[in-house]
């Protein structure tokens, strides 16, 4: 019966297999011979859809990163290089001269053409014909002189420009107020009398190639100048400062006597004493700022003197103070040390030196410290928090639902949009941790909040809450990982719990630990919505810490403690207000290049000095050699 | 009672002093109901002053019983070794000794052991405290993320000693007692996570002596370490001898005959037969010892 089961019937075996030609044998049909070559078998087999697929996605993640990177790098680097000025006529008449800032093609409405004649339209038209694309191509110059033009900024169509050159002594000024001006040299003048006077040419005084007598009067006196700014710089910002604060803590003293009386702490002969002392004291910081004010004022007249008598490319004269200049070359002039010179020097001024013009100009250097600032101060607090919390987590509580919740509430925790712990920075920290403190520390200067408002240590804090759960799940982790095999050793030689932990635990577990720290710090230096809220402003008019120009120092020098209730730049809210709030965008946009730059740089070399801490500590802790 | 040469090794058959074993399958039938079984422990071992007294022990890991009715008495100054097949709860014995078993959650105790007389299972005991009385060296060498000298030192460091002299002396000691002095007389102050296997083995044992513990506890020490360096650390355990009391685990036979004054057989979780060395590989009482011991199970 079994056998005559398993023969198949003849008939059936052609049904099921028309076109079996050379059939096997039917008792090896059982086994049916799985194929082993072709080309679908060594593609799965060698798996490369899947190669491909995965393969893939990495290369697109890598471009878009890189293409980031690229752009942000491409343009930061290119900001600060000085580009030719070229002076162009257009059909109108107009005169124009700047730097070419952009290019692009476009196609004119029909109320460009219509206001040029025949002719020129019909060129206009013709151009747009022949060209590929129907487009034509158009610059856009900036012009800079905004207090004569009223704009910065100028489109130049190709079609329109009758004549081009490049005026080999036109001068670039960046100037203190303003934007840039374009202009040639025609005079030196001292109090309004003249110095020094370029000979004039046919074309306006513009193309003159020979020495500028008005250039070399400048290049010479513009270093005494900047000796004498710097002076008042000094005088303005240390000496008043210092005045400022000896009045302030005059009347603090004497607020504090009258609160304490006010409660019936103080005598009214305590009151009027203190009275007498604070208007001694309040004579005294007057005497002293007396002198120093004579020193501005003598300064100031001192600066203003000199000054560039200039021709626009208009025609149009402008006087033009040395004290209103931070920096002048010959764009066309240049040789390519003396444009690195340029480029190094706007880098340097960018680095290490204030903003100005709202921000667009000059530089972030109180925005690169308050970032870094900003960022340690939040290390340190987070840091020590999250692994004691990680500690307790893991080693300490029992396994259990509870532990498990809490595990859950962190990581949802590293999910909550970054503005909402803004908001609650500023509500739990500013105003209820921050108005305890005034009224406690800080009662004499009311209703003025010191720490009862935006501040860094605020700022600090909340980015701290925000980063926590990426300290505690990285120290969670590292703690895991420490082998059981440590810990029982550790007991068995008679080490306590803490023992343990102290001095076999942590030290194993510290490079773990210094990862999540590492991924703390980028993830706090990048944040910008919650520190709108809590202390992050557009231009600080103080450093968390006092600094001072030194003579003979490469930049500021910090010289005072940390003043943690102050408000301060960043660079990534730096960005924001720059690019977005500026109202002069196409002037402030190479500046969000290099500030971006700037950030990204910084977190970096962050991340980077981190990852070499990590690195020698993973050497220590773990070479294990067999 | 003087150490003997090496005895007969395992690989080749034990010669029968002519004396029948105790066949009794009535044991295999208790362990086979999960019951426990008396012990036969060797009269030998009643002259010998007791160090550490193991009194009806039962361990549980969960609901899994690992250790059934355990009660030995390791002698003084001797060297005791603990053999059995594996998974038959040697670790876990020796591991209750000093209470490491406390860090599993899972584990129930009851029977008690005395350490000279003091309770290690009593509620009022100081488990830091006895755990410095002992000394243990794992299967697995573990050296701490520090350098060799703090290694060493360790646990005089968590004592709180922090004369350098002191434990200058006791670092120079204790790596020469673990015969790794010469070769790391240089390097102190390296990583001891630099060291080779056998070295970081040879390091937990000058660490597992250096406070100078009552006890030392061994769980096959030995087991990843070359034939010179195993031999190193038996001279090392002979030398001990006297002071210290050594209670060793091991799978290797020869080591056994050869390092050890007594030897307890253990086998699923009970104490089969304990006696000195030279009777229990020369003359067990037991079929089941001898037959392990020749290699004929487990
Ligand atoms: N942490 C643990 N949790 C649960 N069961 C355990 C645990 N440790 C050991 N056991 C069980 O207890 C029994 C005894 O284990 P133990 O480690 O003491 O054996 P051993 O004699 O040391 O074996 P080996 O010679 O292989 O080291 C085994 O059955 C094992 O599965
Ligand atoms: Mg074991």
């Amino acid at each position: 019966m079994s056998g005559l089961r398993n023969m198949p019937a003849p008939g059936a075996v052609d049904a099921r297999r028309p076109h079996a030609v050379a059939a096997p044998p039917p008792e090896k049909r059982g086994r049916r011979r799985r194929r082993t070559s072709g080309p679908g078998y060594t593609l799965y087999a060698q798996g490369e859809p899947m190669v491909w697929l995965t393969g893939g996605a990495l290369v697109l993640c890598m471009a878009m990163i890189a293409g980031m990177v690229l752009l942000i790098v491409g343009q930061g680097l290119r900001t600060f290089w000085p580009v030719p000025v070229t002076r162009v006529t257009t059909l109108e008449g107009d005169r124009l001269m700047g730097e070419v800032t952009r290019q692009d093609r476009f196609a004119p409405g029909p109320e460009v053409l219509a206001r040029l004649s025949p002719d020129d339209a019909a060129r206009a038209r013709a151009a747009m014909e022949t060209a590929d694309d129907g487009l034509v191509e158009r610059r856009l110059l900036r012009t800079g002189n905004f207090e004569l033009t009223g704009t910065h900024f100028h489109w130049v169509s190709g079609f329109a420009v009758t004549e081009e050159q490049a005026p080999p002594w036109a001068i670039v000024f960046e100037r203190r107020e303003w934007g840039r001006f374009y202009g040639v040299p025609v005079a030196f003048t001292v109090d309004g009398a003249e110095v020094a006077r370029d000979p004039r040419h046919a074309d306006g005084g513009a193309g003159h190639a020979e020495p500028s007598p008005v250039w070399a009067e400048f290049t010479a006196r513009m270093p005494e100048i900047r000796r004498l700014i710097r002076e008042r710089y000094r005088l303005e910002q240390v000496e008043i400062g210092r005045v400022n604060r000896r009045l302030e803590s005059a009347r603090l003293a004497l607020r504090k006597v009258e609160l304490r009386h006010e409660r019936g702490r103080a005598t009214d002969d305590d009151l009027a004493r203190a009275r007498v002392l604070q208007a001694d004291r309040e004579r005294a910081a007057q005497a002293d700022y007396e002198p120093i004010a004579a020193r501005i004022a003598g300064l100031n007249a001192e600066i203003r003197r000199p000054a560039l008598l200039l021709e626009t490319a208009d025609g149009r004269e402008k006087v033009l103070p040395l004290a209103d200049i931070v920096r002048a070359y010959p764009a066309n002039r240049l040789s390519l040390p003396e444009k690195l010179g340029v480029y190094l020097s706007r880098w340097r001024e960018f680095l290490l030196s204030d903003p100005r013009e709202a921000n667009t100009e000059g530089g972030v250097f109180p925005a690169i410290f308050g970032t870094v600032v900003m960022t340690l101060i939040m290390t340190v607090v987070v840091v020590p928090f999250g692994v004691l919390a990680a500690l307790y987590l893991r080693e300490y509580a029992k396994a259990g639902a509870v532990v498990s919740a809490i595990r859950i509430a962190v990581n949802n925790l590293a999910g909550v949009p970054s503005i909402v712990f803004g908001v609650f920075g500023l509500g739990f920290f500013c105003y209820i941790v921050g108005w305890r403190i005034d009224t406690l520390f800080y009662e004499a200067s009311l209703p003025r909040p010191t720490y009862g408002k935006g501040g860094i240590l605020w700022a600090a804090m909340t980015l701290a809450l925000l980063t926590l759960p990426v300290v505690i799940v990285a120290t969670e982790e590292a703690l895991a990982a420490v082998p059981r095999s440590m810990r029982e050793g550790s007991y068995a030689c008679g080490a306590s719990k803490w023992q343990t932990i102290a001095r076999i635990v942590l030290p194993r577990a510290m490079p773990g630990i210094m990862t999540g720290m590492i991924l703390a710090m980028a993830r706090g230096a990048g944040e910008v919505a919650p520190l709108m809220l809590v202390g992050a402003v557009k231009l600080a008019p103080d450093l968390p810490v006092d600094f001072q120009n030194l003579a003979g120092a490469l930049g500021p020098i910090p010289t005072g403690p940390l003043h943690a209730d102050r408000s301060f730049m960043h660079l990534g809210f730096h960005i924001y207000d720059v690019g977005f709030q500026s109202p002069n965008s196409e002037a402030a946009k190479p500046m969000v290049f290099t500030t971006t730059l700037l950030l990204i740089t910084l977190i970096a070399a962050l991340n980077l000095t981190a990852i070499w801490i990590r690195s020698r500590l993973r050497r220590r802790f773990s070479a294990g050699a067999f | 009672m003087t150490h003997t040469a090496p005895v007969q090794p395992p690989d080749r058959p034990i010669e029968m002093s002519g004396r029948e074993r105790i066949l009794d399958d009535a044991r295999f039938a208790a362990m086979a109901r999960g019951e426990s079984i008396a012990c036969e422990t060797h009269a030998a071992l009643a002259g010998e002053d007791t160090v550490l007294e193991i009194d009806r022990f039962n361990l549980h890991y969960g609901t899994v019983r690992a250790l059934y009715d355990i009660s030995m008495n390791i002698p003084r100054g001797r060297i005791t070794a603990l053999i059995g097949p594996s998974g038959c709860g040697k670790s876990t014995l020796l591991r209750s000794v000093n209470r490491l078993n406390d860090l599993i959650d899972s584990v129930r105790i009851t029977g008690d052991m005395r350490l000279s007389g003091d309770s290690i299972y009593a509620p009022d005991v100081d488990v830091i405290e006895l755990r410095k009385r002992m000394g243990m060296v794992f299967q697995k060498s573990n050296p701490f993320p520090m350098s060799i000298y703090e290694n060493v030192v360790y646990p005089l460091r968590v004592d709180g000693v922090r004369n350098r002299g002191t434990l200058d002396e006791v670092c120079e000691r204790s790596l020469r007692g673990a015969a790794l002095w010469e070769e790391v007389r240089d390097r102190l102050q390296e990583s001891a996570l630099s060291l080779s296997g056998g070295q970081q083995q040879r390091l937990c044992i000058a660490r597992a002596i250096a406070a100078e513990p009552e006890v030392l506890l061994m769980d096959e020490p030995c087991s990843a370490l070359d034939p010179i360096a195993t031999s190193k650390i038996e001279e090392l355990m002979l030398g001990l001898r006297g002071e210290y009391t050594v209670l060793i685990v091991t799978h290797n036979m020869q080591q056994a005959s050869r390092a050890s004054d007594f030897c307890a057989f253990m086998y699923l979780g009970r104490l089969v037969e304990y006696g000195p060395t030279p009777d229990m590989f020369t003359n067990p009482h037991l079929r089941e010892t001898e037959d392990y011991i020749t290699g004929r199970f487990g």
